[in-house]
């Protein structure tokens, strides 16, 4: 490209429907896969269960990103949704002796029910009725793993205890235990996020994008509004279930505590800073919202002796640092991560002109 | 009977506090059309501004609370201008995340300051009990319901009677109708966050003289939203009834079958409101297509 080529222009619709319309695109793309070919091979064992935990996050926020992003329709019930997953894979695997494979996919597609159930009152509300609506079904869910009615869920245990993960023979060991997940855990997330970014190719992504924009006047084009918030949440809820079913299975240990109302607004908070409406932007916001509390807490090792108030209230510090990335995005770059970074590159562009 | 009248004092005082924290809910959302998630981080931070001026500052209990009153202000004012004005127009997820940033804000620092444990505080309102009809109920909360209903109503006939309280009205209804009539849309916003942020105000100090001085308070918050979605969300009335419902509702569901189930019951009525009657028993329809 020419050092002032002004954008990118389609002239037709084979290149407009491309995923990658330019070279520095598969650069990008190359960069991406030897990162994630290296990484297991440069960090050790403490970097690469963050680096586990992030590709988890991805699957969730990706998910997130489809339904809050893509379609408009905000949810608060994400950590609920974790947890639908979470047990559903736990319980197969643990009770049924469900093998792996057949659990997760049961897990996603439970998640995927539960999560359409708890769209329906999107057909009928927007906005900020929907928002309570989705914090109501958190709290539902919540309080049912919580109080565990009748040890149905955990068998009166608070907790289920997942085992190693044995995917048709091919056993996690001890030793090799981060770097097998990691495999796992980064080919999942690879397809997980194709699929996402193909999905906004069809038809049918596309209709959730009308339905953002202006649903009457995507209805008057053609769109199904009930299918198309529907599928939506569905689909959304099902990466969010696959999401919770590989916590389960990678933290090897089920329990109410990692799906509160807090998780739910990590996601959103995920999807905010990343960009709504952007599969990248919900990678690098899982990326940099992973990546926040443990940066944080090197930080209080570093210097806790020198800032007291690090090492002493942590949680708190984590916690305001939290809201106020989210508020400065929201204020200052509504659109995120993502937007930076195209600005960045065309900073970089044009110069020395502004614009 | 008197299990029944207990449980109907301490839902009507659980009732009266939640009506006190959805009034500033409903004068946020009637006047700026801003859902606050922080509600709750406001009583947090009323509850700790009165611990701070009393117990830490030891200044007279009248004068602390005038103290209170004038810091609420203050951060209401301040969160309007610095955190909400910067927003007026975004999609409401933005404006429902700004806030739900805010309270992670307003909660982290709070416990940056005063950690995580209980604070002692002596009781505000005298701790004894009264009989009545063989039930012994105690004094504090039914205090707590004659302070509500003395605060509501002065809320009530500002909006009625006062300049200002017509001037927000006349906002809430149209805001540039109301330009043109030379009020400040501007002044109205910061007036209802400082206003919501006093309401919230009284119902921490409230709140933590029945319970205690801890992170708790901020959790009252969520309750909330069935509070508002039950009486409609820009119904000051509304919030009354609600507040009162809720509150009633918890306390018995809490002594008559569960109190584990007394925490999510509101949310199920929540979740039937929004099916059956989206605005809510006094909320104003609007007929929209979804």
């Amino acid at each position: 490209m020419a050092a002032t080529a002004t954008g990118i222009h389609h002239r037709s619709y084979e290149s407009e429907l491309r995923l990658r319309a330019t070279r520095a695109e598969y650069f990008r793309l190359a960069l991406m896969g030897v990162l994630l070919v290296v990484l297991p091979f440069v960090l050790d064992n403490y970097w690469l269960s963050i680096a586990n935990t992030i590709l988890i996050a991805v699957i969730g926020a990706v998910g997130l990103n489809i339904l809050v992003g893509y379609t408009g329709q905000i949810s608060l019930g994400q950590g609920g949704f974790l947890a639908v997953g979470a047990y559903t894979s736990a319980i197969l695997t643990e009770r049924y002796d469900v093998p792996v494979l057949f659990a997760v996919v049961a897990a996603v597609i439970a998640t995927a029910v539960i999560g359409t159930f708890f769209g329906l009152p999107g057909l009928r509300l927007k906005g900020l009725y929907l928002a309570i609506a989705t914090l109501a079904s958190q709290v539902i869910i919540e309080f049912v793993v919580r109080r565990d009615p009748g040890g149905l869920l955990t068998e009166g245990l608070g907790y289920i205890d997942v085992a190693r993960l044995n995917i048709f023979g091919w056993q996690v060991e001890r030793a090799t235990f981060e770097q097998q997940w990691y495999l796992v855990l980064a080919i999942i997330t690879v397809v997980a996020v194709v699929a996402a970014r193909n999905l906004f190719r069809t038809g049918l992504g596309r209709s959730f994008m009308a339905v953002r924009d202006q649903d009457i006047a995507a209805e008057a084009i053609g769109v199904n509004l009930t299918r198309a918030k529907l599928t939506a949440f569905a689909v959304s809820s099902g990466y969010v279930g696959l999401a919770g079913a590989l916590i389960a299975h990678y933290t090897e240990i089920v329990s109410w505590e990692r799906f509160t109302l807090d998780v739910s607004i990590t996601y959103l908070a995920m999807i905010i800073v990343g960009g709504l409406g952007s599969v990248a932007g919900a990678v690098y916001g899982a990326i940099f919202m992973s990546l926040l509390p443990v940066l944080i807490r090197t930080a209080a090792q570093q210097w806790g002796d020198a800032v007291p108030v690090l090492k002493d209230q942590l949680p708190a510090v984590q916690n305001a640092l939290f809201g106020a990335v989210i508020i400065a995005f929201l204020i200052f770059e509504p659109r995120g991560l993502a937007r930076l970074w195209q600005r960045a590159k065309d900073y970089v562009r044009y110069w020395p002109f502004r614009y | 009977m008197s299990t029944f009248l207990n449980l109907l004092a301490y839902g009507l005082a659980d009732g009266a506090i939640l009506a006190l924290a959805a009034l500033g809910f409903v004068l946020i959302y009637k006047a700026t059309g801003v859902i606050n998630f922080a509600q709750g981080e406001f009583l947090l931070i009323g509850a700790y501004l009165m611990y701070t001026a009393w117990v830490v500052m030891g200044l007279p209990m009248v004068v602390s609370v005038l103290v209170g009153i004038v810091a609420a202000t203050v951060v209401g004012v301040l969160v309007e201008r610095l955190i909400l004005r910067p927003m007026v127009g975004e999609d409401p997820i933005s404006i429902i995340m700004v806030t739900i940033g805010l309270a992670m804000l307003l909660k982290a620092v709070v416990q940056m300051f005063y950690g995580t444990n209980p604070r002692s505080q002596p009781a505000i309102l005298p701790t004894g009990s009264v009989s009545f009809l063989g039930a012994t109920l105690p004094v504090n909360r039914l205090l707590v319901v004659v302070i509500a209903a003395v605060v509501l109503t002065a809320f009530t006939l500002f909006f009625s009677r006062s300049k200002h309280g017509i001037a927000m009205r006349a906002v809430a209804d149209d805001q540039q109708a109301a330009m043109t009539m030379g009020i400040s849309v501007r002044k109205i916003f910061a007036l209802s966050w400082a206003l919501a942020a006093v309401s919230a105000f009284i119902a921490g100090v409230l709140l933590a003289d029945l319970s205690a001085v801890d992170q708790n308070i901020a959790s009252f918050g969520l309750m909330v939203f069935p509070v508002v979605i039950l009486g409609g969300l820009d119904s000051v009335p509304g919030t009354i009834v609600g507040g009162l419902t809720i509150g009633l509702l918890t306390q018995f569901v809490s002594g008559y079958l569960d109190p584990g189930l007394a925490t999510v019951i509101p949310y199920v009525v929540l979740v039937l409101i929004l099916l059956v009657k989206p605005y809510g028993l006094f909320g104003e329809t609007r007929i929209e297509r979804v």
